[in-house]
C-alpha cells in the first residue's frame, strides 16, 4: 500500500443530513450514506462497476462547496458537511428524469419492463407526475437479432451500465456508445446487428444490468421481464479483492 | 338546477376508455360520492353541452385532433380544476405511439396499405389529426396529474376525495406511470 | 548534438548577420489566412521578381508568420517596422519592387499610425510576422530557447516555478487558472512520471489565436512546454491540435525535428541530465475534447469524453500519471516571463490579470483580424480604437466574448476593463479570445440560439443534463424565433438555463446556458418582442406564418 492510500484508507467522520457518520476515506458519499440508511437516488451508477457520474440524479449539496457534487464519485472528506435532500435538488433531480421522459420513447404500459424499471420507480419516488418539456419523439430502432435477446433504443437512458459490464466483468467489450449529444446511443460491435456480434458471449449480463426495458429477454410479454441481480454482490466483492 | 353538490365533469378524448372504466370500478363507494357531486357532463350521462361552470373536470386521454384541441379548450375555459385522469392524458401514452412518424405516413399506413376495401384517407366526419398526439397540459393549464394506466379506482376514488377536501392531492405513493 | 550557450549565441550571431547583408527585407505572412488568400503566390511573384532584377544579394524575401489584421491579406511587410501593403496580388510585385528605394506604393499600404498596430503590445505575438515559423535560426535570433537554455543550466525547477508564480500568468484557455499554482501542484504529485500537455484543439467557433501562434512561432510554445516540463518533472509531453490545423501540424513536425537536432528537445537538453520529448497528437475536431479530461481520454485511445474531477490531471491525468495541461497561449507567454522575469511580466495588466490576451476580433468591426493587448484595455479601446468601430454608420449593440461559454456585453459596459473578473460580473467570460462585435443589425435570441445550436451538436452525450437539456433549450429558442412560443416558455427556457448550468457534468454543459443568461439579462425586450408581438426588431428571423398548433 502506497503512504497515499495508507492515509485515504484512514477514519474520517463527517455528517451527512446533520447526522454524524463515520467512513473509510476511500468511500464515496453514496456508499456512506446506504451505509446510513439515507436514501440517495442514482441510475448510472451500480455496486460493482467503475462509476462515470453521467446521469446527476445523485447530485448533493457539500457545505462550503459551490459546485452539486455527484455521490457516487465523490470521495469523503473529514468533517465534510452533504446533504442529499433539498427543494433544490429534488427540483433538480426531477428534471433529469423528465429529460429522460422526453428523450425516448417510454410508454410504460404496453413496455415488457412495466413495474420493474428503475426509471418509472424514480419517477414515482421523486413526485415526477407529469414532463413539463415537449416530448422528442426520436424515431429509434428495435435490434432483435440476437437469439435470445433485443435492445429497444426507445427505453434506453444511456447509462452505460451494459457497457461497462461487458467490458469491465464479462471481458468482452461488446457494447460502446456511438455518435455524440443528443444522437449517443449504444452499439454492439462496430454498430453491427447484435445477432451477428462476433465478441458477445450471450452471457446476458447487460440485459440484467440494464435499469430498464432497453435490453430485455425476448419472449417477454408486458410487464414481465424482471431483471435478475442475483449475481451483483458477486461482482463487487471480486473487484474489492482485486483491488 | 342548482344544488350544493361539487359539479364534476368528466370527458373522453383520446384514450382507450380505461379511465372511465376504473372510474366506475368505484363501485358503492359511487353511491357514496353521489352524495357530495353532482356528474354534470360525461360520456357516461346523456347531456350533449359542456355546462358554464364546472368545479372539476377530469380529462382521460391524449389530446390528438383538432377536434380534441377545440373541446380542451373549451373545457378549460369552463373548469375551475382540470384534471390529467390517466397517463394519455399525462404522457399522451398509447396514442403516443405514431408520434415518431409522420403524420401522413400513419394515415396511409391505417387507410390505405393495411386496407382491404375502399382505400381512401376520410376527409370527412372523421376528425383532422394533429400531427401529434399531446399530453394535456402541453395545451392547456392542468392542475392535478393522476398518472396510471389506468390510475386504479382506489387512486381516482382518494384523488376525488381529497380534492372534495380542497386539497391537491399527493399521489406518488398511490400510481405511477403505467401503472 | 549538445548546446552550449556560446553556441547558441553563436547561433543567433549568424544568423543576424546573415540578415544584415541584405539592404531589404520584404515579408510575406505565410499564415493560413494569407495563404487562403494566395500569399503563396505573392511570395513566388516576389522571389522571381528579384531573381529577374539580379537582386537576390540585397532583397531577402522571406515567408512569416501572422500579422495580426487577416482580412486584409495577402500581407506584405517591406522592412520590419516599415510599411505593410495589404490586399497584394501578383501583378502588384513590379511597383513593390520599384518602390524599395524610393517612396512606398501608396495605394497597398496600411496607415500606419492606425490604433490597429498602436495600441496593441505583443508578447504572445512578438514574432508574429517578423520571423520565419519554419526556420529554427530565425526564432533563435530573436532570443528563442535563451530561456529554456538559461532555465536548464542556471535554475532549479522550484525557481522556475517561483517565476512563473511571480508573473501572475493565468491559464488562456478558458478557466483563467493560476498557472504557477497548477505547476506547482503537478511538481508536488507523485507517480511513476509526469507528463506535460499543450492544449492546441481550440474548438470555438471563429477562434483562430492559437492556430496563429502555431503558424507563426511554433517554437515558442516547444519551449514553454520544455521549461514546464522541467519545472514539473516531466520527460514527455503531447501536442494535441485539432486536424484542421493541416499548416500548423506541419510546422510544429518541423519545429520539433529542428529542436531535437539543436538538442532543445530529446536526451540531455542543452547538455544538461534533462531529457523531455515531445509528440504530436490529431484530435478529430469535436469541440468537447478541448476539455481537459475528454483530451486525456482520446489521447490514451478511449473515446473523448469528459469525467467527473476531481481527481483533477495535476494528480490523475494521462494513463493516470500526474500531469500539466495548459493552453498554447499560456505556454507562449513562459519564455518571455523567464527571459524578462516574473515582475516584469506582472507590471503589465491589472491587479488580478496580467500580461496580455490575445483576441480574434470579428463580426461588425472595420478591422478584424488577430490583436494582441494588454489585460485592462477597456472594451470601446478595442472595438472602436484598434477595431475602428462599427461599420456602414451603425449602432454598436452588443460583444460577444469566450464563445459558446461565454456571454454578450452591451454598450453600458464598454467602459469596463477586460480583465477576468470584470468580464465574470458582467455575465460574460475571457474565454480563449473570441470577441464578436454585433450591431443592430443582430437579434440577440438569434445569437443565443446560434451558440445553443453549436453546444447541441457538441455535446458528448454522456450526461442527461447537457445531451437533453441543450436541446430542450435549442427547440425553445428555435421557436421563438419563428414567432410560436408563449411567455411561459421564457420562464421554462430559464429554468432550463438554471438546471443545466448546474447539473452538468463538464464545462461544456455548465456554460452552454450563458449566452442565453446574457441575452436574457440585457436584452430581455427583445425575447418578449419574439414572443408578444412576434417581431424580430432586428429583422433577423422569420417569422411562421401559418398557424402551427401550440
Ligand atoms: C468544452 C470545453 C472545451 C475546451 N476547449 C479548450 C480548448 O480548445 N483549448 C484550451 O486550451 N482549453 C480548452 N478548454 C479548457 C481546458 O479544459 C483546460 O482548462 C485548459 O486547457 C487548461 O489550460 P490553461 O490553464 O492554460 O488555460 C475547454 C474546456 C471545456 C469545458
Ligand atoms: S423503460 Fe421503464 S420508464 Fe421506459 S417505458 Fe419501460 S417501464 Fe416505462
Ligand atoms: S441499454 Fe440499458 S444498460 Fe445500456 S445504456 Fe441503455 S439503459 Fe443503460
Ligand atoms: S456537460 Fe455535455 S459535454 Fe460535458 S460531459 Fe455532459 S454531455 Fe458531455
Ligand atoms: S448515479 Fe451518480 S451520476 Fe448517476
Amino acid at each position: 500500500m502506497t503512504p497515499t492510500t495508507a492515509q485515504q484508507a484512514r477514519v474520517k467522520t463527517l455528517k451527512i443530513n446533520g447526522r454524524d457518520v463515520s467512513a473509510s476515506g476511500d468511500q464515496t458519499i453514496l456508499e456512506v450514506a446506504r451505509e446510513n440508511g439515507i436514501e440517495i437516488p442514482t441510475l448510472c451508477h451500480l455496486s460493482g462497476l467503475t462509476p462515470v457520474g453521467a446521469c446527476r440524479l445523485c447530485l448533493v449539496e457539500v457545505k462550503g462547496v459551490n459546485k452539486l457534487l455527484p455521490a457516487c464519485v465523490t470521495r469523503v472528506h473529514e468533517n465534510m458537511e452533504v446533504f442529499t435532500d433539498s427543494e433544490r435538488l429534488r427540483k433538480y433531480r426531477r428534471m433529469v428524469l423528465e429529460f429522460l421522459f422526453t428523450e425516448r420513447n417510454h410508454i410504460c404500459a404496453v413496455c415488457v419492463s412495466n413495474g420493474h424499471c428503475e426509471l418509472q420507480s424514480l419517477a414515482q419516488q421523486q413526485g415526477m407526475t407529469h414532463v413539463r418539456v415537449p416530448y422528442l419523439y426520436q424515431k429509434l430502432h428495435v435490434d432483435a437479432s440476437h437469439p435470445r435477446f433485443k435492445v429497444d433504443h426507445n427505453r434506453c437512458v444511456l447509462c452505460t451500465r451494459c457497457v461497462r459490464v461487458c467490458d469491465e466483468i464479462e471481458g468482452a467489450h461488446t457494447w460502446d456508445v456511438f455518435h455524440r449529444g443528443i444522437k449517443a446511443r449504444v452499439i454492439t460491435d462496430l454498430n453491427q446487428p447484435w445477432g451477428t456480434s462476433e465478441t458477445c458471449t450471450g452471457c446476458g449480463k447487460c440485459v440484467h444490468v440494464c435499469p430498464t426495458g432497453a435490453l430485455t429477454e425476448k419472449g417477454v410479454s408486458v410487464a414481465e421481464m424482471a431483471k435478475r441481480r442475483q449475481f451483483l454482490p458477486y461482482l463487487t466483492m471480486m473487484r474489492e479483492e482485486r483491488g | 338546477m342548482s344544488s350544493n353538490k361539487v359539479k364534476v365533469a368528466t370527458v373522453w378524448l383520446d384514450g382507450c376508455s380505461g379511465c372511465h372504466m376504473s372510474f366506475l370500478d368505484m363501485d358503492e363507494r359511487l353511491v357514496e360520492l353521489a352524495d357530495k357531486i353532482e356528474l354534470v357532463y360525461s360520456p357516461l350521462v346523456d347531456m350533449k353541452e359542456f355546462p358554464e361552470m364546472v368545479d372539476v373536470t377530469l380529462v382521460e386521454g391524449a389530446v390528438a385532433s383538432v377536434e380534441d384541441l377545440h373541446k380542451i379548450r373549451k373545457i378549460r375555459e369552463h373548469t375551475k380544476i382540470l384534471v390529467s385522469l390517466g397517463d394519455c392524458a399525462v404522457t399522451s401514452n398509447v396514442p403516443s405511439m405514431r408520434n415518431p412518424f409522420k403524420l401522413e405516413d400513419v394515415l396511409s399506413r391505417a387507410y390505405l396499405e393495411n386496407a382491404d376495401l375502399n382505400q381512401q384517407i376520410p376527409q370527412e366526419v372523421i376528425p383532422k389529426l394533429l400531427p401529434h398526439a399531446r399530453p394535456v397540459h402541453e395545451l392547456v393549464k392542468v392542475d392535478v396529474f393522476i398518472p396510471g394506466c389506468p390510475p386504479s379506482a382506489d387512486t381516482i376514488y382518494f384523488a376525488i376525495s381529497e380534492l372534495l377536501e380542497g386539497r391537491i392531492p399527493e399521489l406518488s405513493d398511490k400510481t405511477r406511470f403505467g401503472a | 548534438m549538445t548546446m552550449h550557450p556560446e553556441d547558441l549565441d553563436q547561433l543567433a550571431q549568424a544568423r543576424r548577420e546573415e540578415e544584415a547583408q541584405y539592404r531589404h527585407r520584404i515579408c510575406v505572412c505565410m499564415a493560413a489566412g494569407c495563404l487562403s488568400s494566395g500569399a503563396d503566390k505573392v511570395k513566388a511573384a516576389l522571389e522571381a521578381g528579384v531573381k529577374e532584377r539580379s537582386l537576390e544579394k540585397d532583397v531577402l524575401v522571406k515567408g512569416v508568420g501572422c500579422m495580426g489584421p487577416c482580412a486584409a491579406g495577402p500581407l506584405v511587410a517591406v522592412d520590419i517596422d516599415g510599411v505593410i501593403y495589404h490586399d497584394v496580388t501578383p501583378d502588384d510585385v513590379p511597383a513593390i519592387l520599384d518602390s524599395l528605394e524610393g517612396k512606398p506604393v501608396k495605394r497597398l499600404e496600411m496607415p500606419k499610425d492606425s490604433p490597429l498596430f498602436q495600441r496593441q503590445v505583443r508578447i504572445v505575438l512578438e514574432n508574429s510576422g517578423k520571423i520565419d515559423p519554419e526556420s529554427l535560426e530565425d526564432y533563435v535570433a530573436a532570443n528563442g530557447y535563451a530561456a529554456l537554455f538559461k532555465v536548464v543550466t542556471e535554475m532549479s525547477p522550484g525557481e522556475v516555478i517561483e517565476e512563473v508564480t511571480k508573473s501572475g500568468l493565468r491559464g488562456r484557455g478558458g478557466a483563467g487558472y493560476p498557472t504557477g499554482l497548477k505547476w506547482s501542484t503537478v511538481a508536488k504529485a507523485r507517480g511513476p512520471r509526469k507528463f506535460v500537455i499543450c492544449n492546441a484543439d481550440e474548438g470555438d467557433p471563429g477562434a483562430f489565436m492559437d492556430r496563429s501562434v502555431l503558424e507563426s512561432d511554433p517554437h515558442r510554445v516547444l519551449e514553454g512546454m520544455a521549461i514546464a516540463a522541467y519545472a514539473v518533472g516531466a520527460d514527455m509531453g503531447y501536442l494535441y491540435v485539432r486536424a484542421e490545423y493541416p499548416l500548423a501540424v506541419k510546422r510544429l513536425k518541423q519545429a520539433i525535428k529542428q529542436a531535437e537536432r539543436q538538442g532543445f528537445l530529446g536526451n540531455n537538453i542543452c547538455g544538461s541530465t534533462f531529457s523531455f520529448h515531445v509528440d504530436i497528437r490529431l484530435g478529430a475536431g469535436a469541440f468537447v475534447c478541448g476539455e481537459e479530461t475528454a483530451l486525456i481520454a482520446s489521447i490514451e485511445g478511449n473515446r473523448g469524453q469528459p469525467r467527473p474531477r476531481p481527481p483533477y490531471p495535476a494528480e490523475v491525468g494521462l494513463w493516470g500519471c500526474p500531469t500539466l495541461i495548459n493552453n498554447v497561449e499560456t505556454f507562449a507567454n513562459i519564455a518571455p516571463i523567464i527571459r524578462n522575469g516574473g515582475e516584469w511580466f506582472a507590471s503589465i495588466g491589472t491587479e488580478k490579470s496580467k500580461g496580455t490576451k490575445v483576441f480574434a476580433l470579428a463580426g461588425r468591426v472595420v478591422n478584424t483580424g488577430l490583436i494582441e493587448v494588454p489585460m485592462g484595455i477597456t472594451l470601446r479601446e478595442i472595438i472602436f480604437g484598434i477595431g475602428g468601430g462599427i461599420p456602414d454608420g451603425k449602432r454598436f449593440k452588443a460583444v460577444q466574448t469566450g464563445g459558446p461559454s461565454g456571454g454578450c456585453i452591451p454598450e453600458q459596459f464598454l467602459d469596463m476593463p477586460v480583465d477576468y473578473e470584470s468580464l465574470a460580473s458582467v455575465g460574460s467570460i475571457m474565454g480563449s479570445g473570441g470577441m464578436i462585435v454585433m450591431d443592430e443589425t443582430s437579434c440577440m435570441v438569434d445569437v443565443a440560439k446560434f451558440f445553443m445550436e453549436f453546444c447541441m451538436t457538441e455535446s458528448c452525450g454522456k450526461c442527461v443534463p447537457c445531451r437533453v437539456g441543450t436541446v430542450h433549450m435549442y427547440n425553445l429558442l428555435d421557436r421563438m424565433t419563428k414567432g410560436l412560443a408563449r411567455m411561459e416558455d421564457l420562464d421554462l427556457l430559464e429554468e432550463l438555463c438554471d438546471m443545466v448550468r448546474h447539473t452538468s457534468l463538464c464545462g461544456l454543459g455548465q456554460t452552454a446556458p450563458n449566452p442565453v443568461i446574457s441575452t436574457l439579462r440585457y436584452f430581455r425586450d427583445e425575447y418578449e418582442a419574439h414572443i408578444k408581438d412576434k417581431i424580430c426588431p432586428a429583422g433577423v428571423c422569420q417569422m411562421a406564418t401559418a398557424e402551427v398548433y401550440a
